[in-house]
C-alpha cells in the first residue's frame, strides 16, 4: 500500500512530532513497509472468526471498590516541571 | 419556512462509587488540589489500571433501568487525543462493545407519552480540571477529578424540541437519581450533557446538518443553548445557506455560541482496544443480581401518588421527579400528616426556598417528622398559614421542633373569643364608615375590617374567628 507524504505527516501531527524533510521520507518508505507486512493477513479467510481485541485467555480483572489512601501531594507534584505547590503548572490552554 | 427541530443528547453521569474507575483514590468532589490522585489517576509512566467492579454494576444498573440490552461481552478502549485536563494524553472509554445497548426511556410530554431511545451507555473516565483564573499566562491542573467514573448515556435523535429534551434530561436525571448510580448534584458537575441539534424542513424524512453544542452545565443552559441553535440554523437556511457542520462552545453568560473547530479539523481520536485492560464479560446471573436492586422508579411512584393518594397527576410528577423529595414526601406521610398539604409545602415554599438559597431536596435541613408537626400544628388552629411560613423560614434556618419555635418566636394564633371580640369591638368604634358600607351591601368593607383586627393582632389572630364575631357584630349594629 502507497503512504503519501501527507498522511505520514497528519500522523506526525496527531503524535505532536515535527518531522524533517528528509525523516517525512524515510518514514514514508517505513510506513509502506509495515502497512504492508500487516496486509500479509488480508490472505487469511477470517470469515465467521470474531474480531480478537485481547490475545491472553483471561477476563473480568476487577478489583472491589475499595477506599486507599491517595499519594501526598508533594509526591505527586515531585517531577512537575512547573509547580506553584497546589498543582501542575501548565501553559495557558483556553479550548 | 417551517422547521423541525431534531435533538440528541449526550450525557455524562459521575458515578456514586466510593472509589475512583482504575484505582482506590477517593471518588468526592472538591478537595484541596491534587490531593485524591495516585501514579494510577495521574498517568505515571509504568502503572496499571484495574476496573473497579462497582462501576461495572452501576452501569448494569443505569442500563436495566432504561431498557438496555446489557452487552455479554464488552472491552474498552483508547481514546487518543493531547490535552493537559488528560495526564495520560488518553482517556479509556468504551468503544464499539459499550456495557449496555438498545434502550429507551418513557417521557410523559403533556400527558402524551413519548419513547425516547437509548442508543448506548458506555462507562470511561472522566479528565483532570484547569483553572485559568490567577495565574496569569499559565494555567493550573488539578486532577483530582482524573478517574472518577463516568458512564455516557447517548439517546437517539428522537426529540423535536428543547422542550421535550428538557424533560427527557429530568426524566433521566430522576432515574440515575432512584437508582442511586449518580448523586445528580449538577452544582457539581454530577451531570453534564452535549447537545447534537439539526433542523430540517417540515415532512422532509432526512435529517439535516447537525452541530455538536458543548460547555453545556445546567439543563436551563442545555434548554437555552437548543433554542439559540434552532434559530441560528433557521436563520441559515432561511438566507439560502448551507449550515456547516461543527462543534460549537455555548457561553451561558452571553447567551451565544461560537465555533471550536470544523468538520475538517475534528477530532481524530484513534481508537484501539486498550492492551492495560482485559475483557468484560457479564454472565445472566450477575445481570439478574443487579435487576433485583433496582427500586420503585419515577414512573411507578408517580402512579403510586394518584392512585394511593389521589394527588393530581401534575404534583405527583414535580413530588417524584427528585427521589430526596419523594422520600421525604413519603415520610411525612408516614408521620401522619396529609398527603395533600404536605405535597403543597414541597412544591410551594419549601421548593421555593431551595431555589432562592441554591439547594437541591436532599439538602432540607429538618426532618420529615418536623413538617409533619408544622402541617398539625396549622390543623389545629394554633398557628395561621402565614405565621406557619415564618416557622418554615426558622426551620432553614436553625432547624428546631416547630412547636418550639412557635413559642420562640411567638407565632401562637389567638383563638380566644374575648380577646378577639375586644378587637373587633375596637375596629368597629373606629371604623362607622364601613359599617355604614357593609349594611349598604359592599362585602369589601368586611375584608377591610377582617384586616384591621388582623393588624391589630400583630397577624395572631385566628381568621375564622375574626370573620365569624366581625359578621355577628355587624348584624347587630
Amino acid at each position: 500500500m502507497k503512504i503519501s507524504k501527507e498522511e505520514v505527516l497528519h500522523v506526525a501531527k496527531l503524535a505532536r512530532l515535527n518531522l524533517t524533510q528528509e525523516e517525512t521520507q524515510r518514514l514514508m518508505a517505513d510506513m509502506e513497509s509495515i502497512i504492508g507486512f500487516a496486509d500479509k493477513l488480508n490472505e487469511l479467510d477470517t470469515d465467521g472468526v470474531v474480531p480478537t481485541a485481547h490475545a491472553i485467555p483471561m477476563q473480568n480483572a476487577f478489583r472491589e471498590d475499595e477506599i486507599k489512601e491517595s499519594y501526598p501531594r508533594e509526591e505527586i507534584l515531585k517531577n512537575a516541571p512547573s509547580t506553584d505547590g497546589d498543582g501542575f503548572l501548565i501553559p495557558k490552554v483556553v479550548e | 419556512m417551517k422547521y423541525e427541530t431534531v435533538i440528541g443528547l449526550e450525557v455524562h453521569a459521575e458515578l456514586a462509587t466510593k472509589t475512583k474507575i482504575f484505582c482506590g483514590c477517593k471518588n468526592e468532589f472538591g478537595g484541596e488540589p491534587n490531593t485524591r490522585c495516585c501514579p494510577v489517576c495521574t498517568g505515571m509512566p509504568g502503572t496499571l489500571p484495574v476496573l473497579n467492579k462497582a462501576v461495572v454494576d452501576y452501569a448494569i444498573k443505569a442500563g436495566l433501568a432504561t431498557n438496555c440490552t446489557i452487552t455479554k461481552y464488552g472491552k474498552q478502549d483508547r481514546k487518543n487525543y493531547f490535552y493537559p485536563d488528560l495526564p495520560k494524553a488518553y482517556q479509556i472509554s468504551q468503544f464499539d462493545l459499550p456495557l449496555c445497548q438498545n434502550g429507551y426511556v418513557e417521557i410523559d410530554v403533556n400527558g402524551e407519552k413519548r419513547r425516547i431511545g437509548i442508543t448506548r451507555i458506555h462507562i470511561e473516565e472522566d479528565a483532570g480540571k484547569l483553572i485559568h483564573d490567577d495565574y496569569g499566562n499559565e494555567s493550573m491542573a488539578d486532577y483530582n477529578r482524573c478517574g472518577v467514573p463516568l458512564i455516557e448515556i447517548v439517546s437517539e435523535p428522537d426529540l423535536r424540541s428543547p422542550e421535550e429534551a428538557r424533560i427527557y434530561l429530568e426524566t433521566l436525571k430522576s432515574i440515575l437519581e432512584y437508582t442511586e448510580v449518580s448523586d445528580c448534584k449538577m452544582q457539581e458537575g454530577s451531570l453534564r450533557c452535549d447537545v447534537n441539534l439539526s433542523i430540517r424542513p417540515v415532512g422532509q424524512e432526512e435529517f439535516g446538518t447537525r452541530c455538536e453544542m458543548k460547555n453545556v452545565n445546567s439543563f436551563r443552559a442545555a434548554v437555552r443553548a437548543m433554542e439559540y441553535e434552532q434559530k441560528r440554523q433557521a436563520e441559515i437556511l432561511d438566507e439560502g445557506g448551507v449550515v456547516e457542520q461543527e462543534t460549537r462552545r455555548w457561553d451561558d453568560v452571553r447567551g451565544v455560541s461560537t465555533p471550536m473547530r470544523s468538520k475538517e479539523d475534528a477530532q481524530d481520536y484513534r481508537y484501539f482496544p486498550e492492551p492495560d485492560l482485559v475483557p468484560i464479560v457479564v454472565s445472566d446471573e450477575w445481570v439478574e443480581e443487579i435487576r433485583k436492586t433496582i427500586p420503585e422508579l419515577p414512573e411507578e411512584r408517580k402512579a403510586r401518588y394518584v392512585n394511593e393518594y389521589s394527588l393530581p397527576e401534575y404534583d405527583a410528577f414535580i413530588l417524584t421527579s427528585s427521589k430526596k423529595m419523594a422520600d421525604f414526601f413519603d415520610a411525612a406521610v408516614k408521620e401522619g400528616a396529609k398527603p395533600k398539604p404536605v405535597s403543597n409545602w414541597l412544591m410551594g415554599d419549601i421548593s421555593k426556598i431551595l431555589n432562592d438559597k441554591e439547594l437541591e431536596p436532599g439538602d432540607i435541613p429538618f426532618t420529615p417528622a418536623q413538617l409533619a408537626k408544622m402541617i398539625a400544628l396549622i390543623e389545629k388552629g394554633t398557628i395561621s398559614n402565614s405565621a406557619a411560613k415564618k416557622v418554615l423560614d426558622a426551620m432553614f434556618a436553625q432547624p428546631d421542633d416547630p412547636e418550639k419555635l412557635v413559642e420562640k418566636l411567638g407565632l401562637a394564633q389567638v383563638s380566644d373569643e374575648g380577646a378577639i371580640l375586644e378587637m373587633v369591638n375596637g375596629v368597629l368604634a373606629q371604623n362607622p364608615q364601613s359599617i355604614a358600607d357593609y349594611k349598604a351591601g359592599k362585602d369589601k368593607a368586611l375584608g377591610f375590617l377582617v384586616g384591621q383586627v388582623m393588624r391589630i393582632s400583630k397577624g395572631k389572630a385566628n381568621p375564622q374567628i375574626i370573620n365569624k364575631l366581625l359578621k355577628d357584630a355587624l348584624d347587630k349594629a
